[in-house]
């Protein structure tokens, strides 16, 4: 009776820590959220609106129009960058190269690098810089736009906007944002942090478990 | 007598030649030593921390023959950059822009001293003095 007890224990104990592992498996969604009340046929009923990326417009690497269209109901993970930028950028292209080369086989997974110098990184630029890079395909998209518009898009996606200091240098953050097919944020990562890239490779994979629930 | 004096002579010279070994051994060191910080502060972003570089973009630093056939060059790539130059490394052709730099010939010295004693380089001792003399001749 006794032995019965205990094994019943462990095993309510066994189904609890499963039971934790199992929340885990779901990223917090980020950003400002806005609570709407709806009243349909008498009932009363709230929801949360969250922050989403808004649209955009864009060339990329090839020469092809990018919108948000064209991400529509993919995962992506963005960042800022520009070409000739010597502190951290090369430093982020490594570590992304590792998201790249994870998830390149894989059309639900999309990098998007928006320049933040589209005076200088024009479209064969950034089509160079791809080649030298050694990205090839449609997994990891270089995007031009228009400074101002990438410069305030940077702020939906919870980057500090750029700055420009004294020797025209840019100044920036290295963050991996990784975006949802709804458009949410649903993590930050430090792209010039080896072990936060680890990271943000798991975390696709558990975005991608939770949307093909879905 | 006679032997006993010429022991203690070898045991001098021998403790000036094992000193003086010692010394260059130290300075060797300490320019390694701080050689690695320069290098984590203003290379290891583009060259990597394994000196491997970034695919075409950022050449490797593991190439030991280019090395030595540019020794009195490597100075100078560091003071003023690398601009519009196209340059063979292990057998791969880069030719993107490497930035000037505001290091101290000291500091340059113990970066190069840190590269050419690393990534499986071995080439010993780049002084201060050599930086200088070969700063003083870059085209
Ligand atoms: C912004 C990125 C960047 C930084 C920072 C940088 N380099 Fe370079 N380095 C390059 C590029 C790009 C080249 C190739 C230039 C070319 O092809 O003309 C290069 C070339 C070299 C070369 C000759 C080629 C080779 O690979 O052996 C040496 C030596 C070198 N760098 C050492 C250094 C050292 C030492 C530092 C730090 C003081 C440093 N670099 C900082 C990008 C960088």
């Amino acid at each position: 009776m006794k032995i019965l007890i205990g094994a019943a224990a462990l095993l309510f104990l066994a189904s609890a820590c499963k039971f934790n592992a199992a929340q885990n498996t779901t990223l917090p969604i980020y950003g400002n959220r806005t609570p709407v009340t709806n009243t349909v046929a008498g009932k009363t009923t709230t929801d949360t609106l969250y922050q989403t990326i808004p649209d955009f417009k864009t060339v990329n690497q090839y020469g092809d129009s990018i919108s948000s269209k064209n991400l529509k109901g993919q995962i992506y993970v963005a960042d800022f960058f520009f070409t000739t930028c010597p502190s951290i950028c090369p430093v982020m292209a490594k570590n992304m190269l590792d998201v790249y080369n994870a998830y390149k086989n894989d059309k639900d997974v999309k990098i998007i690098s928006y320049t933040i110098d589209p005076k200088h990184d024009s479209v064969n630029v950034l089509k160079k810089y791809a080649d030298k890079l050694g990205v090839a395909g449609n997994t990891w998209w270089f995007l031009q736009g228009k400074k101002e518009e990438i410069y305030k898009l940077s702020e939906s996606y919870l980057v500090r906007k750029p700055e420009e200091d004294a020797k025209q240098m840019f100044i920036h953050d290295g963050y991996f944002i990784l975006i949802d097919k709804q458009k949410r944020i649903r993590g930050t990562y430090d792209g010039t942090v080896p072990d936060q890239v680890t990271h943000l490779i798991a975390d696709i994979k558990t975005l991608k478990a939770e949307s093909g629930q879905k | 007598m006679k032997i006993k004096v010429i022991s203690v002579l070898c045991v001098l010279l021998a403790i000036l030649i094992y000193s003086c070994q010692n010394e260059d051994d130290i300075t060797f060191k300490r320019y390694y030593t701080t050689g690695s910080l320069v290098y984590q502060s203003h290379c290891q972003n583009c060259h990597g921390n394994d000196g491997l570089g970034l695919s075409a973009l950022m050449p490797p630093l593991t190439d030991t023959a280019f090395l030595r056939k540019n020794k009195t060059s490597l100075a100078c790539f560091i003071k003023y950059g690398l601009k519009d130059k196209i340059l063979i490394v292990d057998k791969r052709s880069y030719d993107n822009d490497m930035p000037l730099t505001d290091l101290a010939p000291i500091e340059i010295a113990e970066v190069l001293t840190y590269v050419a004693n690393s990534f499986g380089n071995n080439q010993g001792l780049i002084t201060s003095q050599k930086v200088e003399a070969d700063l003083a001749e870059c085209k």
